[in-house]
């Protein structure tokens, strides 16, 4: 497993490595493996019965669906607010850039009846929405509110080292020579800021997939309507339909790789062009 | 005339997205805690389940965290010191529970130890008991948690290099005596945020533990899922809020602790 040409004096490369890799093996390893083999030994009419179920689908429509409009919410605003957290001066900005990581560090369960006590509609902004005669609290909307809260850090902390890294006198050179702002942002700044972007826009995205806890507050769960993949899967669960579980986790794992592979790839990119 | 402009529609945007988006979650918390007053929210945590929960939390992270802490340490020192065959597929492998779904995380451990299988049969016939158990609540608290710490170590321990150990080698010092004296003070902030991170989250990790737990009143209930019963239940509001103003409070602190930790780096820096 050595590289034979690298010659390392450090100690404990041996011990280190046997426990890391056993530690990730019986904690990750394994038990993913074993929800692989446990979903092989569906037969493939089960499988496609359990997870091509009108119900099911639906839920794959709702949480793919409300996961990439919340990562787009997310890919605008999380811009905004990196910029003017790293171009401008302003007051609280340090109280601000601290907050940011809020959705990291909250509880899902509390986020989620944060969420829904604001949404409600005799809640903060529910009851103004109801005004315009717009439900958030128990509608696709509310799905979409929790998972906006979920990604918000995201973006904007893969934006701000990229941003903070750009080279002024790139800007500046591109000035003197006659770009107007606008054509400097769109032309010199938004192309080496891509792979971030795209990298925060897909961390997010990927995040809202999976998530559970801040949504099954505020989506109110009714069947075909609100309810999200990973709901699905806790309902079989409870159901002690161990196999329809299995099927559907299948699925959603399969999602989530391919996000992970993307991130991967555009990380990789990222790092070639600099 | 547009550049004086840009800038304060930017800043209020910012305001705003923020304040809508965070502000007022956080302080909706409070405000619904305290709605019915102070006595109410104290009267909250006069339950005994309440307690069962906040002890079950505490016992819970107590031992993820821990054990998390150690595998971050050796599994960083592991990759950042040495080159190796397969170093990708490790740092693959560590991110892989920040791609899996937290209900799948504990999904596998009920198909691992529960009553269904062969495994959980002998498991039942010796009395041991995992899944609607505690074990089942720390093992998959240990899997959603995992990655903190050691993600946070290993750009810090990439960054420095390993001149200053291989130093401490030609000088005599055994491996121990390494870790402790060269590596640990130059990582230790790093480690403490990771260690913080990590923290939070397995005090509030929902869905792994919520599909381990089975929901036992007293017994497998940690706060995020004693909220989530007291919500659904007859009382609602207050209480549920009262409990979730603790975790809430922790999350501050993570945040407080973090910028702390970044503040002074900075200042290392200059």
């Amino acid at each position: 497993m050595r590289n034979p040409k690298q010659h390392n004096v450090l100690p404990g490369f041996g011990l280190t490595f046997g426990f890391t890799t056993a530690y990730i093996s019986l904690l990750v390893l394994i038990p993913l493996s074993l929800l692989m083999v446990r979903a092989a030994s569906l037969t493939w009419a089960e499988f496609i019965k359990t997870v091509a179920s009108p119900q099911v689908v639906a839920s794959y429509k709702l949480t793919m669906g409300a996961s990439f409009l919340a990562a787009v919410i997310n890919a605008i605003f999380g811009f905004i607010v990196a910029w003017s957290l790293v171009r401008y001066k302003f007051p609280c900005r340090r109280l601000i850039d601290a907050i940011v990581d809020l959705p990291f560090a909250m509880p899902t369960a509390v986020s989620g009846i944060a969420l829904t006590a604001i949404c409600a509609k005799n809640g903060w902004v529910g009851s103004v929405a109801s005004i315009a005669g717009i439900k958030i609290a128990y509608t696709q909307l509310g799905v979409l509110v929790a998972l906006t809260f979920i990604g918000l850090p995201f973006v904007v902390r893969t934006l701000q080292p990229a941003l903070e890294d750009i080279d002024k006198e790139l800007e500046e050179a591109a000035e003197s020579l006659g770009a107007t702002k606008f054509q400097t942002f769109t032309r010199v700044i938004l192309p080496s800021l891509m792979p971030s972007l795209a990298t925060g826009f897909t961390l997010a995205f990927a995040r809202a997939i999976g998530e559970y806890g801040s949504v099954v507050f505020i989506s109110g769960n009714l069947a075909y309507k609100t309810e999200i993949t990973p709901l699905l899967i806790v309902a079989k669960l409870e159901a002690f339909d161990y196999a329809g579980a299995t099927a559907i986790s299948v699925v959603l794992l399969f999602m989530s790789f391919i996000l992970m592979f993307i991130i991967n790839s555009l990380q990789f990119y990222g790092r070639k062009f600099k | 005339m547009t550049s004086k402009i840009a800038p304060v529609i930017l800043i209020l945007l910012t305001f705003f997205y923020l304040g809508l988006f965070l502000v007022l979650p956080l302080a909706a918390i409070f405000v619904e805690a305290f709605r019915k007053g102070f006595a109410v929210y104290l009267n909250s945590f006069n339950d005994e389940y309440a307690w069962s929960a906040i002890r079950l939390t505490l016992l819970t992270a107590g031992i993820a965290v821990p054990l998390n802490v150690i595998f971050g340490v050796v599994a960083a020192w592991c990759i950042t010191k040495f080159e190796f065959w397969g170093k990708n597929i490790l740092i693959t492998l560590i991110d892989l529970p920040f791609a899996v779904s937290p209900v799948i995380a504990g999904l596998v451990f009920v198909l691992i130890f529960g009553r269904q299988t062969f495994f959980g049969e002998w498991l039942l016939a010796h009395n041991i008991k995992i899944i609607f158990a505690t074990p089942g609540l720390v093992l998959a608290t240990i899997f959603v948690t995992f990655p903190f710490v050691v993600r946070e170590l290993i750009p810090l321990m990439q960054e420095q290099g390993v001149l200053e150990e291989e130093a401490a080698v030609m000088l005599g010092a055994g491996g121990w005596d390494i870790f402790w004296r060269v590596t640990f003070p130059n990582i230790k902030w790093g480690l403490l945020y990771g260690v913080i991170l990590c923290n939070a989250r397995a005090m509030g990790e929902f869905g792994a533990v919520s599909v381990v737990s089975g929901h036992i009143r007293g017994e497998t209930n940690t706060i995020p899922l004693y909220i989530q019963t007291v919500y659904d239940g007859y009382a609602a509001g207050a209480s549920a809020f009262a409990m979730a103003t603790l975790l809430a409070a922790l999350a501050l602190i993570t945040l407080i602790i973090k910028s702390i930790i970044e503040w002074k780096e900075k200042r290392r820096e200059r």
